[in-house]
């Protein structure tokens, strides 16, 4: 299988099974056409008569010759040969958490998936009893791997900031006993931070997610105070003192949603750059699509025409010695994960699960507050191996749509939250996500392109 | 090659084969939280 398009100027062709990534000039850009899922020995006689008098007949055999080499050397029209390894890890240990801290908010976000804060239950905190129950729990569960993921979400976590300090001076007091390695990460609004709180989320949080829309009307217009007004003016210094106080080598991310009323959101992009921030994610709302903030097909175009100005610009950007991170633009095409991964996809329920503050288990922080999909608690140490083992069994070959997909190895099947909620199947992609999805991966792999290109006649 | 030219080395089988340790980040646990990439995650298997 290929994926084969043409975007700022660069013929980009994705042999999906190799990874193989290669950049065509016109002419074996136009012969695959031509070929379906081989490059014979002889080239189809129409293709040649099509294409000599526009290339000449030996440019056109020359380039013949060379899509007969990729194909040889199994870097075109490569075998599938991944189905097997599908039902490996099958009831893997649990290694990742999502720790909801607290459910309950200081904001009112309109567009909050986790209703206000609250997941559609009782406004509460997670007492230090639960949460150390839970780190006991991933202790256990997490059987030999070495590195276990703890992130404090909520609702906002700096609500119940004391509980943070003490689940990570709990956890920290058992990694040598147990030779685990935590890495603790924390998704706040920023609204609570102080310098003690920011003091120690650098020295704690391998990653701290920082919940930034952009442009100050753009972020005032959905994430609200319980009182109405916005809250831009109050967070972004406190975020620009945490940044400027990170260090080197720890990660962080700006994260804003974007919605049909922003998209132009490069503008937002370019916002969060002036204020200092060079790591940077940008999601598009996941929400009803009756709710009028909400992305629809419609705005797919739109939404793709903006995801290509953001490609060039952050080519500009690289080419003139200003690199940002863009989150959903980065990929490695040569040290990434491996294919066994890239099966799997989030593994939620099976590797990832969620725990609120009654230490009640989720598959995910998505799923949390819908009953049907409790799947046990911390607090007695239950867990139901049916739902694990069904979570288990998701993979892009479980997925029909996902199997026949060119991308499935760069997005390994989506959210299956997103899926649940908007599709009613775990198992059935949500098209809206997939369509951005795959157009995020056409301007990935272009920018790399772009700038190969740019290191080659430098 | 005059026509082609290849961005990386397509080690996706090669890949398969040391894969699936496991110790590499849940891809939700980083900056998403709501939409999935897998491809931008860092492989952290010493033996690779």
């Amino acid at each position: 299988m290929i994926h084969k398009y043409s975007l700022n100027g660069f013929n980009i062709v994705l042999d999906t099974n190799s990874g193989a990534v290669h950049v065509f000039d016109d002419i074996p850009f136009k012969m695959l056409d031509y070929l379906t899922d081989s490059v014979p020995d002889d080239p189809p006689e129409k293709m040649i008569a099509d294409l000599k008098g526009e290339y000449g007949e030996p440019s056109v055999r020359e380039a013949y010759c060379e899509l007969k080499e990729l194909y040889r050397d199994g870097q075109l029209f490569s075998s599938d040969d991944y189905e097997k390894f599908a039902s490996m890890m099958i009831n893997a240990p649990i290694k990742s958490m999502c720790l909801n801290i607290a459910h309950d908010c200081n904001l009112r976000c309109a567009y909050c998936f986790a209703a206000q804060g609250d997941f559609g239950g009782e406004r509460m905190l997670m007492p230090f009893g639960v949460a150390k129950r839970a780190i006991d729990f991933l202790i256990e569960k997490s059987k030999s791997r070495h590195n276990l993921e703890v992130d404090f979400f909520g609702g906002e976590p700096l609500m119940n900031f004391d509980v943070v300090r003490q689940t990570v001076s709990y956890a920290r007091g058992l990694e040598k006993k147990y030779n685990k390695n935590f890495r603790f990460t924390i998704t706040t609004n920023g609204l609570l931070l102080t310098d003690d709180k920011i003091d120690f989320i650098n020295k704690e949080m391998s990653n701290v997610i920082l919940s930034l829309d952009g442009r100050k009307n753009v972020h005032d217009r959905l994430r609200i105070r319980t009182g109405g007004a916005g809250s831009y003016d109050s967070i972004v210094p406190k975020f620009q003192k945490l940044v400027s106080k990170r260090g080197e080598g720890k990660d962080y991310y700006t994260r804003g949603t974007f919605t049909k009323y922003n998209l132009d959101f490069t503008n937002d992009i370019a916002h969060m750059l002036d204020l200092g921030f060079n790591k940077i994610s940008v999601e598009p709302v996941m929400s009803d699509p009756r709710l009028p903030y909400s992305i629809g097909e419609e705005d797919l175009p739109r939404i793709s025409e903006e995801y290509d100005r953001l490609a060039k610009f952050i080519i500009e950007r690289t080419k003139a010695g200003k690199k940002f991170d863009f989150f959903h633009f980065m990929v490695d095409l040569d040290q990434g994960p491996c294919a066994i991964k890239r099966l799997r996809g989030c593994s939620c329920g099976n590797e990832y699960v969620a725990v609120t503050p009654l230490g009640d288990i989720y598959p995910c922080h998505q799923f949390v507050g819908n009953e049907e999909w409790k799947m046990g608690n911390v607090m007695d140490g239950s867990l139901d191996e049916n739902v694990k083992k069904r979570f288990a069994g998701i993979n892009v070959y479980s997925k029909p749509e996902c199997k026949s997909c060119w991308a499935k190895f760069y997005c390994s099947g989506g959210c299956n939250a997103n899926n649940w909620q908007y599709t009613g199947d775990i198992f059935k992609p949500h098209k809206i996500s997939c369509e951005l999805e795959k157009k995020r991966l056409e301007c990935a792999v272009m920018i790399q392109a772009a700038l190969a290109d740019n290191a080659e006649n430098a | 090659m005059k026509h082609i030219k290849t961005l990386n080395r397509a080690s996706l089988k090669e890949s398969a084969v040391k894969g699936g340790c496991g110790e590499c980040q849940a891809s939700c646990q980083s900056a998403c939280k709501t939409s999935c990439t897998v491809s931008n995650q860092k492989c952290e298997n010493k033996n690779r």
